[in-house]
C-alpha cells in the first residue's frame, strides 16, 4: 500500500462513491412506512416468485450445459477451438435486446426451430419457458468463463495422476475434476443466477411482459416506475439486497 | 512384464530404444534435456511418437496403428511431486486407485488400510494432503501407486523434492517394494541408481549413450556424464607399455593387458589424485569447491579431492599450475 502514489487515492475514492452513492440515494428514497405493503402486493409477489423460479431454473440449465461446455473448451484440442471459445462469450457483450431478437428468430413462431415446434403444438415465445431461455442465453457465459478459467489454471496434473492409477475418464471427471472445481462451479452458478435475475432486455423482447407468466421483477420495476414510483423503489431495494447477498456468497466461495 | 520402447520424436530430437526386463528396475540417467521425461511420457501414453512403438508384456500400447489410452495401460507414474488429490484423505487417495481398478468399496477400504500400514503411516489415514509433510505425502503417493498394482511403475525423480534426512529411509522402503516389480526410475542421484537399479541406461541428446549393469557401469563408465554421475575421473588414451598415454603425452600407469596402441579408458576417484613435484599430468586449476572435509580441485578433465592443508601449503587458486599423479593401483583401465 505504501508504494502507491498518494494522488491515486482521489480517483479511487471517486470511483467507489460513483458505485455506492446511487445505491444509497435509492435506499434513502424507500418509503419504509409502506414498504411492506408495496413489496407484498399481488403483482409484486407474482413477479418476485416468477423471477426466483425462472432464475433458479436458468442457473440449473447453465450448470447442466455449462459444465460440459467448460470441460470441452478447457480440456480438448481441435481446430477452431479458440474461435469457438470466443463465440461462446458473445452473449456477454451482445446487447440483451439483440439477444432477445435472435432468440425470437430461433424459437419464435416463424423461427428456425420455432416453426417446427409450432407443428408439434409447442409455443415457446411469450411463455415462462421463453423467460428461462432468455435468461440462460445471457447467463451461460458467466458460468463458462469462471469454470473454464479455473480448469485452465488448475491444469491437468491431478487428472493425469488419476488416469495413471487406472481411472476411466468419467471417474476422473466425477471424482477428481469436479470436486476440485467446486468453488469455481459454485461462484459461477451464483453469478449466472444473478445475471438471470437481473435480465431485462432479452426477456421483454423474446418473452414479453405478461403478468404472472413472463413479467419478472426487473420488468415489474420498469412498469411500476411509470405508475407507482414508490413501489418501483421498494422492489429495486429488494433486488439490491439480493445482489448484496449474492456478492457475499460468491466472494466467500472464491476466497475459500 | 517386460517393456520395450523404440520410438522417435523428431520435434524433441529424441530417438530411443530401450528394454526393461520382467522384474527388473532400470535407472534412466542423463543430463537435462537428454530425453528422460520424453521416454516416460511415451511409455505412460502422454505423448505419441512420430514413429515407433511401446510394447508391454507382449501388448502393443503405442504403434502399429494402435493406441491404448493412459488409464488402460496399467502403467503408474510416481513423480517428485506426490500429486495427492487435495480433497481426499490419505486413505481416500489410496482407495481411489483401488476403486479405479474395480475393487469393491469394502475391499478398497481394507486394502488402503493395509498399504498405509505397509508404509508405516497408518496414523495419517484420515489426514488431508495439506496436513502432510513432504516425506509423508510421498509415502502416501507410493502407497497409492503400488496399491493400483501397475504392470510397470515409472518413477520420475521420486526423492528429489525430499529433505536430505527423509530420503534415505524412503529409498530403503522403495528398494523393498521395487525388488519384485518391473520399474523404470529417472534419477540424478547416484544413490538411487546404486540402491534401486539393476541396470542403467544413459541418455544423451535424445539417444542412448551407454548402458549396462549398475555396478559395471558405475565402475567402468564410458562417457563423461556417466563418470561424473559415478563420481569418477575418466580419461582416454592409447595403451603403451603398462600405461595409458594421454593426448598431451603424459602417461598414466595402470594394471592391464591391452594391445599396444589400442584406445583405453582409465577411471579413478578424485580422492586418489595426488599433487607431485615433477612428472604427473600437467594441468591448470580452474576452480576450487568445498567437498566434505576435502576441497575439490577442478582442472580440465581431471578433478582432485585434496585436504585443505595441502591447498594452503601449495597456495592453490584458480590459474595455478599443478602436476597430478595417480597411483597405478587406483586406476581402472578398460578398453574404450
Amino acid at each position: 500500500m505504501r508504494s502507491l502514489p498518494r494522488w491515486m487515492l482521489l480517483p479511487a475514492l471517486l470511483g467507489g462513491l460513483f458505485v455506492l452513492l446511487p445505491l444509497i440515494s435509492m435506499g434513502l428514497r424507500v418509503q419504509w412506512g409502506s414498504f411492506g405493503a408495496l413489496v407484498t402486493s399481488e403483482s409484486s409477489l407474482q413477479a418476485l416468485r416468477l423471477s426466483l423460479q425462472t432464475s433458479s431454473t436458468s442457473a440449473l440449465v447453465c450448470v447442466v450445459l455449462g459444465v460440459p461446455m467448460s470441460l470441452v473448451l478447457a480440456r480438448s484440442s481441435f481446430r477452431g477451438l479458440s474461435l469457438l471459445r470466443s463465440l461462446v462469450l458473445i452473449p456477454l457483450v451482445l446487447p440483451p435486446v439483440v439477444g432477445g431478437i435472435a432468440l425470437l428468430y430461433t424459437f419464435g413462431r416463424q423461427g428456425l426451430l420455432g416453426q417446427h415446434f409450432e407443428l408439434l403444438g409447442l409455443q415457446v415465445a411469450f411463455s415462462t419457458t421463453a423467460v428461462v431461455l432468455a435468461q440462460t442465453f445471457v447467463a451461460l457465459p458467466f458460468l463458462v468463463i469462471s469454470l473454464e478459467g479455473a480448469l485452465r489454471t488448475a491444469g491437468t496434473r491431478y487428472e493425469a495422476a488419476a488416469a495413471s492409477l487406472g481411472a476411466r475418464p468419467t471417474r476422473v471427471m466425477l471424482q477428481v475434476t469436479l470436486p476440485l472445481m467446486m468453488p469455481a462451479l459454485l461462484s459461477g452458478t451464483v453469478l449466472s443466477f444473478a445475471r438471470a435475475l437481473g435480465e431485462f432486455g432479452a426477456t421483454i423482447t423474446f418473452a414479453g411482459s405478461l403478468q404472472g407468466t413472463t413479467r419478472t421483477l426487473p420488468l415489474e420495476i420498469y412498469l411500476q416506475r411509470e405508475s407507482d414510483p414508490e413501489a418501483a423503489v421498494a422492489l429495486s431495494f429488494v433486488l439490491m439486497i439480493v445482489a448484496v447477498l449474492i456478492i457475499a456468497v460468491a466472494r466467500r466461495r472464491v476466497v475459500a | 512384464m517386460s517393456l520395450s520402447l523404440c520410438a522417435s520424436v523428431p520435434e524433441r530430437g529424441v530417438e530411443l530404444e530401450l528394454e526393461v526386463a520382467d522384474g527388473e528396475t532400470l535407472a534412466l540417467i542423463g543430463p537435462n534435456g537428454a530425453g528422460k521425461s520424453t521416454a516416460l511420457s511415451l511409455i505412460a501414453g502422454a505423448l505419441r511418437p512420430a514413429t515407433g512403438q511401446v510394447v508391454l508384456d507382449g501388448q502393443v500400447l503405442t504403434g502399429q496403428g494402435r493406441w491404448v489410452p493412459p488409464h488402460q495401460r496399467q502403467v503408474t507414474t510416481l513423480s517428485q511431486d506426490p500429486v495427492l488429490f487435495p480433497h481426499l484423505t490419505a486413505r481416500g487417495n489410496i482407495r481411489f486407485g483401488l476403486r479405479a481398478q474395480g475393487q469393491s468399496r469394502q475391499r478398497a477400504h481394507r486394502e488402503a488400510g493395509r498399504w498405509l500400514a505397509e508404509l508405516g503411516i497408518s496414523e495419517l489415514a484420515d489426514r488431508r494432503p495439506a496436513a502432510l509433510s513432504g516425506g509423508q505425502a510421498q509415502r502416501v503417493a507410493i502407497a497409492r501407486a503400488l496399491a493400483a498394482d501397475p504392470r510397470l511403475l515409472l518413477l520420475d525423480e521420486p526423492m528429489a523434492a525430499l529433505d536430505i534426512d527423509v530420503a534415505p529411509a524412503l529409498r530403503e522402503q522403495l528398494r523393498g517394494f521395487l525388488a519384485p516389480r518391473t520399474a523404470l526410475i529417472v534419477t540424478h542421484d547416484v544413490l538411487d541408481a546404486l540402491s534401486l537399479a539393476d541396470r542403467i541406461v544413459v541418455l544423451e541428446a535424445g539417444r542412448v549413450a551407454e548402458q549396462g549393469l549398475t555396478r559395471e557401469l558405475l565402475t567402468r563408465p564410458r562417457t563423461a556424464f556417466t563418470a561424473r554421475f559415478a563420481g569418477l575421473n575418466l580419461v582416454t588414451g592409447r595403451w603403451a607399455g603398462g600405461a595409458v598415454v594421454l593426448e598431451d603425452g603424459t602417461r598414466l600407469r595402470a594394471a592391464g593387458d591391452f594391445r599396444a596402441g589400442s584406445w583405453v579408458h582409465a577411471a579413478f576417484r578424485p580422492s586418489a589424485v595426488r599433487l607431485t613435484a615433477n612428472d604427473g599430468i600437467p594441468r591448470t586449476v580452474t576452480g576450487l569447491l568445498p567437498r566434505g572435509d576435502l576441497i575439490r580441485v577442478r582442472t580440465r578433465g581431471v578433478a582432485a579431492d585434496l585436504p585443505p592443508q595441502e591447498i594452503a601449503e601449495h597456495r592453490l587458486e584458480p590459474g595455478s599450475a599443478v602436476r597430478l599423479e595417480i597411483p597405478a593401483e587406483a586406476v581402472t583401465a578398460y578398453e574404450a
